[in-house]
């Protein structure tokens, strides 16, 4: 049996058993709120497995993902709309796109693979760039990317809401992709080019001494990273089927950020975990919110308390745990490990 | 036309040069990019807000948000920057975002989502006219008090004891610590600097818009990283150069550029860094020779 001597094995067989888990408790929960909420939790998933490929294995923080994530959601959405809609919501749409309207999980790929273009277009000169360079740089891609889509309003619709997409993803389907992308993750990680940028990540010079080409690995991850984002940005536009460039931006880069962090960037497992303990976390300050404004008859607006408790336990975590809950070791090597000592 | 031009881009690069020069402060010394930076502006702007009902005149109310926002920017260094320092940039980038994050999800939960007008004395925003320009009277201010904090802060900076060491700090920070120059103290002086700096320049720039609302950091907080990485990340010269520099750029923008190719005008100053930081890393003025983070 090769595949059982295989390193990605344990952990890949622990997260499919976690993810089959959270599809029954959904199952039998059979709550509508609540699948909208795992539906969510895999797309996010996707999304920061995603940044994990790149920011984990070469070490660089990147605010760019979320751009990446509406260029997905923008470009899958204009692909499957309906003919009919597109009159509607995109007056000025160019001729040769009006009369589209693809299977939606058709253009949901198209679309992360046109992400993964535009980030090998755009990024190949920015690999280069080490710390706050690499990180400003990031910060401006999301700002060019940001203003891009709130100004092209022909196929974007501008500042406005972009709606009139099909509602196409499931929580099967969205199970489905992030299986995927925790296999590709762990088989990236442990592959000769995850080897090598994580070398660079820990001593780029000593890695670079070696033979690693630190320039064309990292871009590789960040066009694998891209493509993923993309993929997460057209599941997210065909499961909430109407947003707005709003959606894209800081906020949700810094929610992002936090499941990483709070996680751990090295390991795959801690950005699952991240995502899963982040979501959590946040639906129950969303429900204490909403207890709240109903029950004492509060007259003022109560909102940004998620994002406090979220920005301090980001800096607590920082300060006493600054590589996250899982480090360096991936839950399923743990779990294999302790199994082989009882035997 | 070509004066007012001038005068329009002087006004507004003195600002942007301030914003700047208070990033590039904190960067020069730690090598760390303060992301909370930006708060500061909305420190200023809902300190004024809140004292509105007060009875003391405008200037003290200004004075005291200014204080605000020094005090503020050195809880910047004690919560966001110090207990991370040592460990790695990535760190020390999170922790000052999720700082920043705070303080506006505060003034979002404790004050209010919807912008709020921020009271300014009158005299402010009426017109003068000299060599057939018009102008209102905050953007001279701006240039006036802009020239003089620039006067006052190379003069601390080349005299004082502490500029001194600062400066050290600058060049080489563990040398400066060997030569027994106290880490923790130039430090804060750096962060408090920076905020007097933000503060001032804040006021001046809720002179102008004349609301507050919670994410009135970021603009702020964008023109100040356009201008360091335009001028250099480690030089205070390059940082007040690159100030003017993207004052110049965008008001020429704004005078050439037609309304829908307007929109883009971010677009291409944000292009502008990317390349910047490709061809000359070290922006149009480098800094002291070594860079290397501690």
């Amino acid at each position: 049996m090769n595949i059982l001597k295989n390193e990605n094995f344990s952990n890949i067989l622990f997260f499919l058993l976690v993810f089959i888990f959270i599809y029954f408790i959904n199952f039998f929960a059979g709550s509508s709120i609540f699948e909208r909420i795992i539906i969510n939790l895999f797309i996010y998933i996707i999304l920061v497995v995603g940044l994990q490929v790149f920011m984990g294995n070469s070490g660089i923080l990147s605010f760019a993902h979320i751009g990446f994530m509406s260029i997905g959601a923008y470009s899958s959405g204009l692909l499957s709309m309906p003919i009919q809609m597109k009159g509607f919501v995109l007056r000025d749409l160019y001729p040769f796109l009006e009369n589209i309207a693809f299977d939606p999980i058709l253009s949901i790929c198209i679309g992360g693979i046109f992400t993964a273009i535009i980030a090998a277009i755009l990024t190949l000169p920015l690999m280069r760039l080490n710390d706050a360079a690499a990180v400003i740089s990031s910060f401006a891609l999301l700002m060019v990317i940001h203003s891009i889509v709130v100004g092209w309003s022909a196929v974007t619709n501008g500042p406005r809401t972009f709606f009139g997409l099909p509602k196409a993803t499931t929580l099967e389907i969205a199970i489905l992709f992030s299986f995927l992308t925790v296999v590709f993750a762990f088989i990236f990680k442990n592959s000769k080019f995850g080897l090598l940028l994580r070398a660079s990540r820990d001593n780029d010079i000593a890695a670079a001494s070696i033979g690693a080409n630190i320039v064309y690995l990292r871009w590789f991850a960040i066009i694998a990273s891209a493509f993923l984002a993309g993929i997460a940005g057209g599941l997210w536009g065909h499961f909430i089927t109407s947003f707005s460039p709003k959606s894209f931006y800081l906020r949700e880069t810094f929610l992002v950020i936090s499941m990483i962090v709070i996680g751990g960037s090295f390991t795959v497992t801690g950005a699952i975990f991240g995502v899963i303990l982040v979501t959590t976390g946040y639906e129950l300050l969303r429900w204490i919110e909403k207890v709240i404004k109903f029950n004492d008859s509060i007259t003022f607006e109560f909102i940004g308390l998620t994002e406090i408790v979220l920005s301090i336990t980001m800096i607590i975590f920082l300060i006493t745990k600054p590589k996250g809950l899982f480090p360096f070791k991936e839950i399923g090597d743990t779990i294999s490990k302790i199994i082989k000592k009882k035997k | 036309m070509i004066l007012q031009f001038i005068v329009d881009v002087l006004s507004l690069g003195s600002l942007y040069a301030l914003f700047a020069l208070g990033l590039v402060l904190v960067y020069g010394i730690l090598k760390l990019v303060n992301f909370a930076y930006g708060e500061l502006v909305l420190v200023i702007g809902y300190s004024i807000f809140l004292l509105k009902g007060s009875p003391f005149p405008w200037f003290f109310m200004a004075s005291i948000a200014i204080l605000m926002s020094i005090f503020i920017s050195i809880c910047t260094d004690y919560f966001a920057f110090r207990p991370v320092r040592e460990k790695s940039v990535t760190a020390v980038l999170i922790t000052s975002f999720a700082f920043a994050t705070l303080l506006q999800n505060a003034a979002l939960l404790f004050i209010s989502p919807k912008p709020k007008n921020v009271p300014m004395p009158s005299f402010l925003s009426d017109s003068v006219q000299f060599l057939g320009v018009i102008t209102p009277v905050r953007n001279i201010i701006s240039i006036f008090v802009t020239f003089v904090c620039l006067i006052i802060f190379y003069q601390f900076m080349k005299r004082s004891i502490l500029g001194l060491a600062m400066r050290a700090a600058a060049t080489n920070f563990n040398m400066a610590r060997m030569l027994g120059i106290p880490a923790n103290l130039v430090i804060t002086t750096a962060f408090a600097m920076s905020g007097l700096l933000a503060g001032i320049a804040g006021t001046l720039w809720m002179s102008k818009i004349a609301n507050v609302f919670p994410g009135v950091g970021l603009e702020p907080l964008l023109i100040a990283f356009i201008a360091t990485v335009i001028g250099g990340m480690r030089s205070v010269h390059g940082a007040v150069l690159g100030g003017f520099i993207l004052a110049f750029v965008d008001m020429s923008f704004n005078y050439i550029l037609p309304q829908d190719i307007l929109k883009f005008r971010d677009v291409f100053t944000f292009s502008i860094v990317i390349l910047i930081l490709l061809i000359r890393p070290e922006g149009l003025i480098k800094g002291p020779a070594t860079g290397v983070r501690t």
